[in-house]
């Protein structure tokens, strides 16, 4: 038959030899070859005790920073909010009343912030957008809730441990991330 | 006197009875396990390793699943067959180590104990019949269970081992000839007094017992009767609960036995080679000749999963290719060989 283009290949179909007939030979050496599997590294990590290391852009779950004092930074301006395309962030913004200034660190914070995590597409837009380096991305990723509604996460969900009064739980939420210079 | 029964060897016996039973449910149990780890190593994973230390549990939780499963007898299915198959493939899979020499003697209470549950002449003949009575717990299984796919692996299993257990047979003629007996203990003795292990003395025979072996307990690549892929579950596809279980349990029975008969057919059984087991104390002697056999039981346990795990399923038309084309001429010319052989030796190797 005329072949339609010059790259068909000529496919061998000579019987098979006496050694191929055997069929031993051909398992012992696929049983040599799932042998030496044994000893090749294993690609799996046992992964609630082990985690692969994040890279350092790794875009997790969004956390609420606190100065060095325990103050929040945010002043509920809404820039994360307009900054973000999935509208997953909503606040309300309320003065700072006399005798408050160690729980914020200026006059204006949010009362009411919250991320809807199911719309949140976890761009970071937020975290590039805030002057006040009052929201970034922090490496915990595995949220897991019961219901719907637990996952519009607020204010309690979302602020980082007291800096103060709960050092190791702090240490723990700012993770590895190499920080950005914090701006005063 | 008629009833001159000792009671001490009655109740030795019971105990012995109750450790062989208990102990093979054990082995099968962690070979359960060993298979999902050895198969997890093979292919570079790491296997059940969450209950327990290792996942040691893990045989455990099985089992405890399988307890807490729902129990379904289809409607259709003869009810009393139905529970029959798996209480036959178990019965027959556990009978199989009544016979086989676990040990020489271990010396308590001032009475030597034989390791063994009966020694008698014809042990092998009586292995290869419970062997033969085990494919009825599939067979009945399967018919029972009123099911195409059922049925297809029942007759799949009836066929194999049908066509398998000729050239096992004839290669255990080749074997018999060597030995000149049939007694499993005289054998181990035999291949502790000799020279060699009979392997040395039939390779050939050897290696066709080894693949009829596979096929008898129904392994990889001679798993037709399951046949995840083509049928179902074959012979279990109806059963659940424990009833599968058992069918599962006796699959590894099976191969446990198997691995300790051709442990003591071939490889000397609980000889420990380079040693004279007469210069030691006998507790000592038979402890290191368990810890022996059972070494040889766990190599060939790994062979059975290694070859699992390498090799994919024959297709039916090739087994059977396998099985009367190439692995019955080759046992009978074996037989051939042998017997040449023999009858050349016992003429002081003249013509």
């Amino acid at each position: 038959m005329q072949a339609l283009t010059n790259r068909v290949k000529e496919v061998e179909r000579k019987p098979l030899s006496f050694m191929e007939r055997l069929y031993l030979p051909a398992i012992f050496k696929g049983m040599f070859i799932t042998f030496m599997h044994m000893f090749k590294k294993k690609p799996t990590i046992n992964y609630p005790e082990k985690t692969r290391p994040f890279s350092p852009v790794f875009r997790g779950i969004q956390i609420l920073n606190r100065d060095a004092e325990g103050r929040e930074n945010c002043t509920a301006c809404g820039l994360c909010a307009v900054a973000c395309p999935a509208e997953a962030i909503t606040m309300e913004a309320a003065e700072r009343k006399v005798g408050e200034e160690h729980l914020y660190r200026e006059e204006k914070y949010a009362v009411k912030y919250e991320i809807n995590m199911l719309r949140c597409i976890f761009c970071g837009l937020c975290e590039e957008a805030c002057p006040k380096d009052a929201i970034y991305l922090s490496e915990t990723f595995a949220a897991a809730d019961y219901q719907r509604k637990q996952f519009v996460y607020d204010k309690k969900d979302l602020l980082i441990p007291h800096p103060i009064e709960e050092p190791e739980a702090y240490k723990k939420a700012l993770g590895n991330k190499p920080k950005k210079e914090t701006i005063n | 006197m008629l009833l001159a029964i000792d009671i001490g060897m009655v109740l030795e016996k019971f105990i012995l009875i109750a450790v062989v039973v208990m102990g093979s449910l054990l082995i099968a149990m962690y070979t359960t396990f060993a298979e999902r780890k050895v198969a997890a190593i093979l292919q570079d994973r790491r296997g059940p390793n969450r209950a327990g230390p290792f996942g040691l549990l893990q045989p455990v939780a099985d089992g405890l699943k399988l307890f807490f499963k729902e129990e379904i007898i289809p409607n259709f299915s003869s009810k009393a067959l139905f529970i029959l198959g798996p209480s036959l493939a178990m019965l027959t899979a556990i009978m199989t180590g009544a016979v086989i020499p676990w040990g020489d003697k271990v010396h308590f209470f001032d009475r030597d104990i034989q390791l063994q549950i009966a020694d008698i002449d014809v042990g092998i003949l009586y292995v290869f019949a419970v062997v033969s009575l085990g494919v009825y717990g599939i067979m009945i299984g399967s018919w029972a269970s009123n099911n195409k796919f059922s049925l297809m692996g029942g007759l799949r299993a009836a066929s194999q081992i049908i066509s398998y257990e000729l050239p096992m047979g004839l290669s255990l003629i080749a074997l018999l000839m060597v030995t000149g007996n049939l007694s499993l203990k005289e054998m181990v003795l035999q291949q502790q007094a000799g020279d060699f292990w009979n392997v040395v003395y039939q390779p050939l025979g050897f290696l066709i017992f080894l693949i009829c072996a596979f096929a008898e307990c129904n392994r990889t690549p001679f798993d037709l009767p399951e046949a995840e892929n083509e049928l179902i579950g074959g012979y279990h596809t109806e059963y659940s609960s424990m009833k599968l279980g058992f069918y599962l349990f006796s699959e590894y029975i099976n191969m446990f036995v198997s691995s300790v008969i051709m442990a003591t057919l071939f490889f000397g059984g609980y000889d420990v080679p380079f040693l004279d087991e007469s210069t030691i104390a006998t507790n000592w002697a038979a402890l290191w000749g368990i810890l022996a056999l059972m070494a040889k039981v766990v190599v060939f346990i790994f062979i059975f999963m290694w070859v699992r795990w390498t090799i994919p399923r024959f297709r039916y038309d090739q087994l059977m290719n396998l099985g009367w084309k190439v692995l019955i001429p080759l046992a009978l010319f074996n037989m051939l060989l042998t017997g040449a052989l023999v009858l050349l030796k016992a003429n002081n190797w003249h013509f």
